[in-house]
């Protein structure tokens, strides 16, 4: 019998700001090279992942406020990627991730919009979604179904 | 980031010259556009063949562009790579713009 290609836990700590986020993007899918993803999963990683951590740089450290720590944790199993995001920012407003509606497209050329596409992509995409504030932290937690 | 620009006849052709248009270059990109498209063109097709990755950030810099356009020009959108067009399907933006494949089926399209 022949299991499934794994990888180590992944780290990865970069400084909140959006070049970051491509440097942290970038060493995620290169540690996650030996799952061999097609191209499909590998854009979901990317793209939750890129949404997830484009929110820390603007909502947790906004500008004006020192930027922080944004650090990674990644661990593979049967049932996809096990991805745990912690910054030391400002918290999530409601102390609770948004809801992620889709956008209403039914609307005037003038109003189509041109934001709130992050949290529909996450929640789409990500299973078990959940945030906590321990201490002086930010924690979200999600499992993507990849890799299986 | 940098964009070339061509005119065919009523059409302009616009390429990313790029591989990404994310938050990191959202606001340039949306320039860009604003300045490329300072013609009279009544179509504008953008060339994303070479763009392999678009986030939130710019989705909605495309959004912004078509919208500088104005009602009575049109954006259309050719070339997306698997996870551009992922994200247009996902967010439904597919159904809001002209998305072709290539940009010769772009091409043919308004050439019918």
């Amino acid at each position: 019998m022949t299991s499934a290609p794994t990888i180590p836990e992944v780290h990865i700590s970069v400084t909140s700001s959006e070049m970051a986020v491509r440097d942290a993007l970038s060493k995620l899918l290169t540690a996650l090279g030996p799952l061999d993803l097609d191209v499909e999963d590998a854009g979901t990683v990317e793209l939750v992942m890129a949404e997830a951590m484009n929110n820390i740089v603007e909502h947790a450290y906004p500008e004006g406020d020192v930027p922080g720590p944004i650090r990674l944790a990644c661990a593979h199993s049967d049932d996809g990627l096990h991805i745990k995001i912690t910054d030391s920012g400002r918290p999530m407003p409601d102390g609770t991730t948004p809801v992620g509606r889709p956008t209403n497209l039914d609307v005037d050329f003038c109003d189509l919009p041109e934001g709130g596409f992050g949290w529909f992509l996450i929640q789409d995409l990500a299973k078990e979604v959940e945030y906590r504030r321990v201490d002086n932290d930010n924690q979200l937690t999600f499992r993507l179904p990849v890799g299986t | 980031m940098e964009l070339s620009s061509r005119q065919d006849g009523p059409l302009q052709i616009v390429a990313v010259i790029g591989s990404r248009i994310d938050a990191a270059v959202a606001i340039e990109f949306k320039d860009a556009m604003r300045a490329a498209t300072d013609t009279p063109s009544p179509t504008v097709i953008l060339d994303l063949s070479e763009v392999e990755f678009i986030d939130s950030s710019g989705l909605g810099a495309i959004v912004a562009s078509m919208k500088h356009l104005g009602q009575s020009r049109s954006l259309v959108l050719a070339g997306l790579t698997p996870t551009v067009e992922k994200v247009f399907r996902l967010t439904r933006m597919d159904s809001v713009f002209g998305v072709f494949p290539t940009l010769q089926d772009a091409l043919d399209a308004q050439a019918a």
